[in-house]
């Protein structure tokens, strides 16, 4: 006879599994397809852990703010203060919440709460220290990330996946250098002069700085690295004879909050 | 009315009631409304000539490409069949693993960019990528934020990436 | 069963009617805020998380205190409780869905919130939020509609549910577990930092919540036939005056421990909350009366007089549910991210849209409560509970 409601129940709920499993059956279907073989880049530049270490005696206010723009410009980073259409100007306090920064400035104190004290050097005191995305080893905005949206690569860098982030800013929470930016609204309309070889972001999203993996994968230095004309130094530090171990090697050098073991990978020497 | 329910709780016998429709009218005139609503689209359209979509292969740098060199990087009818699969796959690809080189399966080498390759040689969004798109009422979200303008120094795609 | 929300009295439908116009209103300015971007609150780059987040944490308190009538009744068979465990259960049907439509209203993307679905992340605390959360919901709909069901039909309800409300037993700590570690396993936030995070969040939430559920058995006895009893509101005080003192002691515990050690990165928030920092105090006379209120609260509960009237016990649990919701919604955020990690002041305030919004979502949660408690006290009054 035919088959009962139990046998019937159990097939139905298996056909669904397979059914659902639909991206595993086509590639069964067109095997190969998806398969391309990918090979390396001809010339990236890789490294087993990227740093950076920020040189604050050679670093001037000019040359950090010629840093900012040149990231900001070709990352397609929002200028709240710069709109497009005069008529979509914003207030100030609109300004500060919206804002989006990947690299910016702050004074000894907000960069370094805690290590404040009453009486410092003249040249601290009146120090912008060039402030940034640390690519922690250990990120806590990774851990926290529901959609892994923010995921930690092989060779350090803290990226962002676009296409997965969901908005929940968890990770915004979670990283105490307040280092991530999230696009409250649409950021084009504040976009003066749209940079072709890198996209823009739509409302809903985080950002922050991504080491320029872009074009770090084309052979390239970061922006920033390039513009601080040796003020920034980046380069791998599992390299002995890189340019940042050199660095670290023959400088005292601190790093933010280093007490809360995200163990950030961005140093400053003073 | 007689005391049908039987000493288990349960109608013995069927009740006699009436044949009526109570709620006639509102219900005729609810279905009627349901039928007008959800036929909707077949009657305001009725008459409307559609023409079906005409992509434009009309570039420059399609233009300038040999007849026998006009090859997307894959044949023309899988990309009709799964561009939007492969896009996926780029994008998980140079995301998620940092690799910026595909080598399709006739062993040319692309970068994986939507802007950069695909409209490349496409850069005629409108007359191309938005025909097809309109006439199936399909809004891909890519746009938001990829430009949909390829840099000027545009490079080949088809060329080997150096 | 569910045939008895759709006839009522006209107070009824009136409260129906009045819960709908607010849905639509609040469901107009989602809409604007769907299109314009989360810009249209009052949220920034250094207060990320702000109103919608702050109701969230406040009703996964309230949804979770449906174990304080449960527990009794079926783990130590106090009998009294099994006319209200209902009234428990479809609260926190409510409240659990309210905060997973506060996450919705909160979420950059919307339209991608299947993707913590489809890529699990078992270190991320917020997937076991929505697990937890989801998990509670269908637990608490199951049971309540069960047990109702069987209820109306005289019958013992089915030995499989007796699992379930074990299981429902533990899971509703669990989700205000959950919630708290959202906040407490944060290394750049010290005000959430620390490890009586959860049990604050468990103190406050069993006084909020049985505060909530004896003003509307109160409610229920003035509008319905069916009584809750006089006893059950007496045992539901009793836990909310043990619950309000320890949520009281929680929090001079933790000024102490801040306060004592003078740590700065921990005492500026509370500084901002209570003084005000860098000439900036909105919250300041919030957080005072919050605090103020709730203590004064606590000292009141422990009077039988106060806690026997059951106008001043009415009251007194207002002032309860007002300060918790004070103190855990607005406080627990805003001063966690004021001052910003770089010790910059930067105020938040939540704007119309976003009160509107949230309005809205409350207007929903309220209309599915007043749904499922019209059924369940209809089905007492049917068979003369």
């Amino acid at each position: 006879m035919g088959i009962n409601r139990r046998e019937f129940i159990r097939l139905a709920g298996l056909s669904t599994l397979f059914g659902l499993g639909g991206r595993a059956a086509w590639e069964l279907l067109r095997p190969g397809q998806v398969e391309a073989a990918l090979k390396a880049l001809p010339k990236p530049i890789t490294a087993k852990r990227w740093a950076m270490v920020v040189d604050m005696r050679k670093l001037d206010d000019a040359t950090a703010q010629r840093c900012i723009e040149v990231c900001h410009r070709i990352h397609n980073v929002p200028d709240f203060a710069k709109p497009v259409n005069p008529k979509d100007a914003v207030l100030p306090e609109d300004k500060v919440r919206w804002e989006v920064k990947w690299i910016w400035t702050d004074p000894f104190h907000n960069a370094f709460p805690g290590a404040h004290q009453e009486f410092t050097s003249e040249r601290v005191h009146h120090m912008n220290f060039l402030l940034l995305c640390n690519h922690c080893d250990n990120p806590p905005c990774v851990r926290v990330c529901p959609t892994q949206a923010t995921f930690q690569r092989a060779d350090g860098v803290v990226m962002m996946d676009m296409h997965r982030c969901i908005g929940c800013r968890y990770c915004m929470a979670g990283c105490p250098f307040s280092a991530r930016s999230f696009n409250w609204r649409d950021p084009r309309p504040f976009i003066k002069a749209e940079y072709p070889d890198y996209p823009t972001r739509e409302a809903g999203m985080v950002e922050k700085c991504d080491f320029c993996a872009k074009l770090l994968a084309k052979g390239q230095m970061p922006a920033c690295v390039v513009e601080s004309k040796g003020a920034l130094v980046f380069g791998d530090l599992a390299d002995a004879k890189s340019p940042v171990r050199e660095a670290l090697k023959a400088n005292f050098t601190i790093r933010r909050k280093p007490h809360l073991g995200t163990n950030p990978q961005v140093y400053y020497i003073v | 009315m007689a005391d049908y329910k039987n000493e288990f709780g349960w109608f013995a016998e069927r009740p006699q009631v009436e044949k009526k429709i109570y709620n006639m009218y509102a219900i005729f005139i609810g279905l009627a409304a349901f039928v007008i609503l959800a036929t909707s689209p077949l009657w305001l359209n009725a008459g409307r000539d559609i023409p079906p979509p005409k992509p434009s292969l009309d570039t420059p740098v399609i233009q300038k490409l040999a007849k026998k060199d006009r090859q997307c990087v894959l044949p023309t009818a899988e990309m009709r069949a799964i561009h939007m699969q492969l896009l996926i796959e780029w994008r998980e690809q140079v995301v998620r693993t940092g690799n910026r080189v595909w080598v399709s399966p006739s062993g040319k080498k692309f970068e994986p960019s939507l802007t950069n390759t695909c409209l490349g040689c496409h850069s005629n969004k409108a007359e191309f990528c938005d025909q097809c798109h309109n006439y199936a009422a399909v809004t891909p979200n890519c746009w938001g934020c990829h430009l949909d303008k390829s840099p000027k120094k545009g490079k080949m795609a088809q060329a080997e990436v150096k | 069963m569910l045939e008895n929300a759709l006839v009522g009295s006209r107070r009824y439908y009136i409260l129906v009617g009045v819960l709908l116009f607010i849905m639509a209103v609040g469901t107009y300015f989602y809409l604007r805020q769907l299109s314009f971007g989360l810009a249209i609150t009052g949220m920034g780059r250094d207060v990320s998380w702000g109103f919608y987040i702050a109701q969230l944490t406040y009703l996964v308190g309230v949804a979770a205190s449906a174990v304080m009538v449960v527990l009794p009744y079926y783990l130590h068979d106090y009998k009294a409780f099994g006319r209200i465990t209902i009234l428990g259960e479809f609260l926190a049907v409510a409240a659990v869905l309210m905060c997973l439509l506060f996450v919705v209203v909160d979420l950059g993307r919307p339209d991608r919130m299947l993707n913590i679905i489809k890529y699990p992340t078992l270190n991320s605390v917020l997937f076991w939020d929505m697990i937890v959360l989801n998990t509670y919901l269908l637990l608490n709909i199951v049971i309540g509609w069960v047990i109702l069901e069987s209820e109306r039909n005289e019958v013992g309800p089915p030995k499989w549910i007796k699992p379930l409300i074990f299981l429902s037993i533990p899971w509703a700590p669990s989700i205000h577990t959950v919630t708290a570690f959202l906040y407490a396993g944060l290394p750049g936030r010290g005000y959430w930092l620390t490890a009586i995070m959860a049990p604050r969040f468990l103190s406050s939430a069993f006084a909020a919540g049985p505060s909530l559920l004896i003003l509307l058995a109160l409610l229920v006895r003035k509008y319905t036939k069916f009584d809750p009893g006089k006893e059950q509101i007496q045992s539901l005080a009793k836990i909310v005056t043990y619950a309000i003192l320890i949520n009281v002691f929680f929090f001079f515990c933790e000024v102490f421990t801040v306060f004592y050690s003078q740590i700065p990165d921990h005492m500026l928030h509370f500084q901002y909350l209570f003084q005000g920092l860098d000439g900036k105090a909105r919250l300041v006379p919030w957080m005072w009366f919050a605090i103020g209120g709730m203590s004064i609260a606590a000292i009141l509960m422990v009077f039988p007089k106060i806690r026997r009237n059951e106008t001043t016990l009415a009251l007194t649990c207002g002032l309860i549910i007002l300060t918790t919701y004070i103190d855990k919604g607005l406080g627990l955020m805003t001063g966690g991210f004021v001052p910003n990690p770089l010790e910059k002041v930067v105020e938040y305030w939540p704007t119309i849209p976003e009160l509107l919004i949230t309005l809205g979502v409350y207007a929903i949660g309220f209309l599915v409560l007043t749904v499922l408690y019209k059924v369940a006290v209809s089905v007492k009054e049917e068979i003369k509970a």
